[in-house]
């Protein structure tokens, strides 16, 4: 049965005005939603001032900022800090992103934080991910070869290299994933952007022997074709690829093979 | 308490009034950390048929082997010749003698076997034109003939190597169905009374629960401790947390007092950038516009050792030759390659360039300054992995049933000084070896002794006192207080004079963390109290590394002391082991340096001066 309304325990209450750090200099406002399992309460949005004379560039740095300032309570991942982990994929302004490679002064005050949509919420800024990594499991992403390994490497030309840009780089943050509408609705069933680049980064390795295997899995109306080309996911990927060009290639790599 | 079956619950002890249920699980091995080193281990264990899981306290591809960028370094001769002596001479002469040459015999000679295996698996290496071989990049310190010409030994994913790799192995380890246990934060190890580890209670961030892992073996692949700096290139998860459960189980740490500061972080982010830009052609300069390496290493200039590279910057800027407004950093010039080589080799720190310094790499130099990045010292283990303590003389006593493995240990393959792109095939190479040794020794589904009755007594009343921890100071406070004395008074040159106000002033911080403060109450993903725990792994090595500094009176490698400039081996060619109690009094002892080889194939490399 759908539900067009929130349940009442997940509707969001205005939160708590977190007070001014003393001898604050110029100050940007956030709002960030907040929501511990613990408390039997609803969700709500905290507001807080984050001093930026103390304060690096980035949003991550003024989440850090907080926490170690204002409110130790505040609950989110971080890892590198320099966009190569994934851990502090978050909504903000609207917008999926990392927090540490999001500049402060790229967002209009106040700053609007929420946790990455359609994911169970932990705490906080946390979402359950758990869906998402089974996804990626899913599509097996190791080597697939037949053919007696060679002592030495695998050969592979400069273009069959080339072809693998713009994949595997892909950091598992989820930005694309949970930015995607259809993923939204049949995130149960549907891969997804992200799990479909990295089926596509061993589709096209020149080295795997496992292509048609590969592509029999995704033959199914909802594993890949729940994908509507609305392109949110290219949108949103903070590495600047390009999933919904990844997922194009494979539905022509379906086609291809029927020919 | 008998241990009886995986996942069920038991009333657990009671600790301060308080009862926290524990869930008991059995393995044959258990990896603590799911980086590099611990991902080629679990992966090798269950290869081998052995029951194996792997704690980790952050999802897998999120540990900072990711975040490597130039390459890992092997003997291929992809490029040119190439020997696996000549990359074991580097080693030696890069670790400042104090390597031990078994195990780097066992790293150089093993390396291209890993790099293989790892191209197998999939990883993404960047290839050669001409016949789609490996491409392999020059770095620091690599050499051909023992010293003689530029080797190009580093093999390479263009600037993300660790993430392709990290990603590569997390998948093997899907391959092999490997069980993990994600954001489970390992509280302490188990011993019993005749010293052996028996396995780790960790805390279940998800939900708040205790487990006691138990097992055979134990491999601590927890990383470094970068984060007890306030400048560090390190991922904030860097705490040295299986440090800091060694200290804590009354086990010595080695070599404390060597801590690599790379020559280029981003100033003042401190995020890293490559040496591998030097490597493809980049190089450094002063106020003056001098490329002053030409200066301190004549030879190798701007790719000599990292050592002698932050040294040389950091009087650069004290002889008021530094850049910018305040005079404090220096430039990293990439503006003069080809874009398209910065395109294809250098796309990773190109971005991170621009993101964290505003630059356009192939327009503007980069604001560097020299970042702690590596902590050589660590766990003591043999080429095995297996760990190791002196105990009745013997300075190679095997701690049963606990090996480590990568930052987080000391096998001491990079001595005084870590050569860039031998972090990651220390990763593979030990990570395999470990997992030889526990095929070796370990038989699948072998019983386990009963546990003695307290066995989570230790870690549970150290979360208990941390969860309830209700004194004046917040855990953030208590960090930086540390950072800053890690900053200021161990940084890339030392004196006693600064080492000795160092070592008041970070026991003072140590004394302090009776009075801190936990905010958050709650057991669900509590990083509040999982940031204190850090902090108590961080302030027990932070003290550590400060006393076995102020101790060590000579310069080696990474430990430059302005009072004792010359490398002294008659007196001081050995390791540093330090044990601490719980009231922070740190003892100090030592370990000989393995002045012996492996094999035959290789004769022993004799001291001699350092020169790049």
């Amino acid at each position: 049965m759908v539900e067009f309304t929130l349940p009442k325990n997940s509707k969001i209450t205005e939160g708590k005005t977190w007070p001014h750090a003393e001898k604050a200099g110029e100050e940007t406002a956030f709002r960030i939603y907040r929501w511990n399992p613990d408390d039997g309460q609803n969700p709500r949005v905290d507001t807080y001032y984050v001093d930026r004379n103390d304060c690096g560039p980035m949003v991550l740095d003024a989440l850090i900022w907080i926490k170690n300032n204002i409110d130790p309570t505040l609950t989110f991942r971080r890892s590198c800090r320099e966009g190569v982990c994934g851990s502090c994929a978050m909504n903000i302004d609207g917008t999926n992103t990392l927090a540490c490679t999001k500049a402060i002064d790229d967002s209009k005050a106040p700053v609007k934080i929420y946790p990455l949509p359609h994911q169970p919420v932990v705490k906080d800024l946390v979402p359950d991910l758990k869906n998402f990594y089974a996804q990626y499991a899913s599509i097996e992403p190791w080597l697939h070869t037949t053919t007696a390994t060679p002592e030495k490497e695998w050969k592979q030309s400069h273009e069959d290299r080339a072809k693998l840009d713009g994949m595997y780089e892909c950091i598992l943050c989820a930005c694309c994933s949970t930015s995607c509408p259809s993923y939204w609705w049949n995130s149960d069933r549907y891969l997804g952007p992200a799990a479909l680049l990295q089926a596509n980064r061993w589709v096209q390795d020149s080295r795997d022997e496992a292509t048609g295997e590969r592509l029999d899995n995704l033959e199914d109306p909802f594993r890949l074709y729940r994908c509507h080309t609305i392109l949110n996911c290219s949108k949103a990927c903070p590495k600047g690829l390009n999933p919904a060009k990844e997922i194009a290639q494979l539905k022509k790599a379906m086609v291809d093979r029927q020919l | 308490m008998a241990v009886n079956g995986n996942g069920k619950a038991n009333g657990g002890p009671a600790v301060n009034g308080r009862a926290y249920p524990i869930e008991d699980h059995s393995y044959d091995v258990i990896v603590v950390g799911a980086g590099g080193s611990g991902l080629r281990a679990v992966v090798g264990c269950s290869e081998a048929g052995l029951r194996t899981a792997c704690i980790t306290k952050v999802f897998p591809t999120r540990s900072h082997t990711v975040a490597a960028q130039g390459g890992i370094a092997a003997a291929l001769g992809n490029m040119g010749e190439d020997d696996w002596r000549w990359h074991m001479y580097d080693t030696v002469k890069g670790a400042d003698w104090l390597g031990d040459q078994d195990s780097i015999e066992y790293m150089c000679r093993n390396a291209p076997a890993a790099v293989y295996e790892l191209e197998h698996w999939g990883l993404p290496f960047s290839r050669r034109e001409e016949d789609g071989k490996i491409y392999q990049r020059p770095f620091g310190g690599m050499t051909t003939h023992y010293g003689k010409g530029t080797a190009q030994r580093t093999c390479a994913a263009a600037d993300r190597t660790g993430h392709a790799m990290l990603h590569t192995m997390y998948g093997q380890a899907l391959k092999h169905a490997a069980e993990f246990y994600i954001e489970y934060f390992a509280i302490d190890l188990i011993m019993d009374d005749e010293g052996r580890c028996r396995g780790v209670v960790a805390l279940n961030m998800d939900d708040g629960t205790i487990h006691r892992f138990t097992a055979n073996m134990v491999i601590l692949a927890t990383g470094g401790y970068g984060r007890a700096y306030f400048s560090c290139t390190s991922a904030h998860i860097c705490t040295g947390d299986g440090g800091g459960m060694m200290l804590r189980a009354g086990l010595p740490l080695q070599d404390m007092e060597f801590v690599q500061f790379h020559p280029t972080g981003i100033y003042p982010a401190g995020c890293l950038i490559t040496e591998g830009s030097r490597g493809e052609g980049g190089y450094l300069t002063n106020s003056e516009g001098e490329r002053f390496m030409e200066r301190y290493a004549p030879s190798a200039k701007d790719l000599a050792s990292r050592d002698v590279v932050s040294r040389a910057m950091t009087m650069e800027i004290r002889e008021g030759r530094g850049v910018g407004k305040d005079k404090d950093h220096i430039y990293l010039h990439l503006d003069h390659l080809d874009p398209k080589v910065l395109a294809e080799r250098l796309p990773g720190i190109s971005e991170t360039a621009r993101i964290f310094a505003g630059v356009d790499v192939t327009r503007e130099p980069i604001p560097v300054l020299p970042t702690v990045h590596y902590n050589m010292g660590g766990i003591a283990t043999n080429y095995h992995g297996e760990a190791v303590t002196l105990k009745n003389g013997n300075p190679d006593t095997v701690i049963p049933g606990l090996m480590a493995l990568g930052e987080a240990g000391c096998v001491s393959v990079h001595g005084a000084n870590r050569l860039g792109s031998n972090s990651l095939i220390d990763l593979v190479v030990f990570g395999r070896a470990a997992a030889l040794r526990c095929a070796e020794i370990l038989t699948p589904g072998e019983t386990q002794p009963d546990l003695p009755k307290d066995s989570a007594d230790f870690a549970l009343a150290r979360l208990d006192k941390f969860r309830n921890a209700s004194g004046g100071t917040p855990t953030a406070q208590l960090r930086l207080n540390m950072q800053r004395v890690m900053q200021n008074n161990c940084a890339v040159f030392r004196t006693g004079e600064v080492l000795d106000e160092g070592q008041k002033l970070i026991h003072d911080v140590y004394d302090s963390m009776p009075d801190l403060k936990v905010s958050d109450r709650s057991l669900i993903w509590n990083s509040d109290l999982i940031e204190t725990l850090e902090l108590d792994n961080l302030i027990a090595q932070a003290v550590v590394t400060m006393e076995s500094a102020k101790n060590r009176t000579e310069s080696r490698g990474g430990h430059a002391r302005e009072d004792y400039p010359e490398r002294d081996d008659k007196n001081w060619m050995k390791h540093t082991l330090a044990w601490m109690d719980e009231k922070g009094k740190v003892k100090i002892d030592y370990r000989p340096v393995h002045t012996y080889t492996l094999t035959n194939d290789v004769s022993y490399i004799e001291p001699k001066a350092r020169v790049y």
